[in-house]
């Protein structure tokens, strides 16, 4: 009896080894199919048609009629590179990327040590205040942000004008704009990165660090030459992580500033998106590209940096 | 972004072990707790301030200088946004698209990381390498073809044409297969050996075994959902299917721009029930770092 059924009584001996090797395929491709299906329409799909697209002059009016798409060469690229408000949004992009992520790096590591260090009562209490602002929506949070730094409403500036402190237009004015949203970004996502650290805190066995005190060694050098290197790997993640993330930030700026004043907060994702709703599909794949190129670049840069070996 | 953008909408959450209260520097020192309070006051101030705002007056938030307690509170911008706007409608479709996008993640990638993890086909390490890729595309790359798709199948503005396109993700995939991995084969033989078929032992024993990880890719992909926002941005073209991060962007960058008292309220109705469940369920959210074996 070789092509028996699954429907065999308990205590036989069948067992997938018993079963045709084809068929044992079969059954496991019935397992992948509905995620490949998906998987291949929805997302490789759409990625080859970017890649292809982003070499054509398509645009929305093609949407119902392809036969109209050219082929454009490098000329999307070629254009993307040439413009000046992407020049700006490449600029601005470094900048968040650049500040951004050793700022939430550093915050976030501040905030893991301190409970580690010695922190016992309200342990639970910090570690979920200081997460609350992550599993917000960006969206709604920057509405509060931008009511916030505003300059009629705002508390900021509500409270520094009862000491008699005049402050500045935090995001209508350009010399202050990015920075109120970088800020605003690393407040959002620092209890991320303590959740991460903290995790990465505990693998550290702790008679390093009292060796290294009987050797004499002070809360600063502790910090330096032990918990720094071996946290190595976990700094890696967290920069890469949030790295990817700052990449591609729009929702604040799409919020707070619209990409203003004078494009002083526009992004490279906003950028896209701008050129999307003008109907300019093509132009669009290409900064997408570029914005991809942009993450690898990032992470690479990571990799090379702090990689442990 | 979309749900591919690990940081910040699908954050895996605080650290499960609480053993770690351990003193390093030996005895707590007064100065980390002043700090640590102090950064606790930045990060959940804006949270009191929005909650205590939405029960004010347009007027008293325009006060200089600004009022913290409500003087006088009022419900008035709730009602504003339930009965003159359509905040229920926009509830829900976050609720619909949030529910189903996460069925769909958790059923489809738990088959996904079956067959990965415990059968063989040809094939399955590309695939799965291909997959894993795919996490470092930026939401940006995908959204212009996906919004010519939709359009071309016409499910521009409805329900489907939001939840379609994220009903299965990678990130499902990787966590699913590293958990089922870890349940020993000779569970999964003897039931083999007792003649039980492959879909019988995925969802009577395998299933059944992943409790954890599929309460840490639920809360993940939900909440990823419940806060997603270029998509529905896209495809969502009518008041009738905003879901609520688009109808509160909208509503702060266009029509109700000036009511600031509708906003903080619109806000609070954004934020607060996720903020809920996190309070309540912050036990799982802890899980997905070990799980994804992030140390």
């Amino acid at each position: 009896m070789t092509g028996r059924s699954d429907a065999v009584g308990a205590g036989s001996s069948a067992s997938t080894a018993g079963q045709s090797p084809r068929r044992q395929e079969l059954i496991a491709w019935s397992f992948a199919a509905p995620f490949l299906i998906l998987f291949l329409v929805f997302m490789a799909g759409p990625i080859l048609v970017a890649f292809v697209t982003s070499f054509t002059d398509f645009r929305v009016t093609d949407i119902r009629n392809p036969l109209a798409i050219n082929f454009a060469g490098l000329d999307n690229y070629l254009d993307v590179l040439a413009d000046p408000r992407f020049q700006k949004a490449a600029a601005n992009t470094s900048v968040f990327v650049l500040v951004g992520v050793p700022l939430t790096i550093v915050l976030g590591l501040a905030a893991a040590v301190g409970l580690n260090q010695g922190v016992v009562k309200a342990r639970a209490l910090f570690r979920v205040g200081f997460y609350l602002p992550v599993v917000t929506s960006i969206v709604a949070i920057a509405v509060v942000w931008r009511l916030l730094l505003g300059t009629e409403v705002g508390l900021i500036n509500g409270t520094l004008s009862i000491f008699g402190i005049d402050g500045p237009g935090w995001l209508s004015d350009q010399r202050y704009a990015l920075w109120s949203v970088i800020a605003m970004a690393a407040w959002r996502n620092l209890g991320f990165l303590m959740v991460i650290f903290l995790a990465g805190l505990q693998t550290i066995p702790r008679d390093l660090y009292e060796a290294a005190k009987v050797d004499g060694a002070g809360a600063w050098q502790r910090f330096r030459s032990i918990t720094l290197p071996l946290l190595r790997p976990t700094l890696l993640f967290a920069a890469v992580i949030t790295g990817i993330g700052y990449v591609q930030f729009f929702e604040e700026v799409y919020v707070m500033t619209q990409g203003g004043p004078l494009n002083s907060t526009l992004s490279l994702a906003l950028y896209a998106y701008s050129q999307f709703s003008f109907g300019n599909y093509g132009y669009t794949a290409a900064i997408a590209f570029v914005l991809f190129i942009a993450i690898a670049a990032v992470t690479y840069f990571q990799f090379r940096v702090l990689r442990t070996d | 972004m979309s749900t591919l953008a690990p940081a910040r909408n699908l954050p895996p959450a605080v650290p499960a072990s609480e053993s770690g209260g351990q003193a390093l520097g030996g005895g707590s020192h007064w100065w980390i707790y002043v700090l640590l309070a102090i950064g606790l006051i930045l990060l959940v101030g804006p949270f009191i301030w929005m909650v205590l705002g939405s029960f004010k007056t347009t007027g008293e938030l325009r006060q200089v200088p600004p009022t913290w307690w409500p003087q006088n509170p009022t419900l008035a911008n709730y009602e504003d946004l339930f009965s003159r706007l359509n905040f229920l409608g926009y509830f829900f479709n976050s609720t619909v698209v949030a529910a189903a996008v996460t069925a769909g993640n958790v059923i489809f990638c738990s088959m996904m990381g079956y067959a990965l993890a415990k059968l063989s086909f040809r094939g399955k390490k590309v695939l799965f390498g291909l997959v894993l890729g795919t996490l470092m595309v930026p939401g940006m790359v995908t959204f212009m073809p996906l919004f010519v798709l939709v359009a071309n199948i016409g499910l521009v503005n409805t329900h489907a044409g939001l939840i379609l396109p994220f009903l299965a993700g990678g990130f499902g995939v990787f966590l699913m297969r590293q958990f089922i991995g870890g349940i020993p084969d000779e569970l999964l033989d003897a039931a083999r050996v007792d003649g039980a078929g492959e879909h019988y032992i995925f969802w009577r024993i395998v299933m059944p075994l992943c409790g954890p990880a599929i309460a840490t890719l639920t809360i993940l992909t939900f909440l990823g959902s419940w806060n997603s926002f270029l998509w529905p941005l896209v495809v969502a073209t009518s008041d009738t299917m905003y879901t609520l991060p688009v109808a509160i962007a909208l509503f702060a960058t266009g029509q109700q721009e000036t009511n600031v008292a509708l906003l903080m309220a619109g806000s609070v109705v954004v934020i607060m029930p996720v903020l809920l469940v996190f309070i309540l369920l912050q036990r799982h959210f802890t899980q997905g770092i070990a799980m994804t074996g992030i140390k």
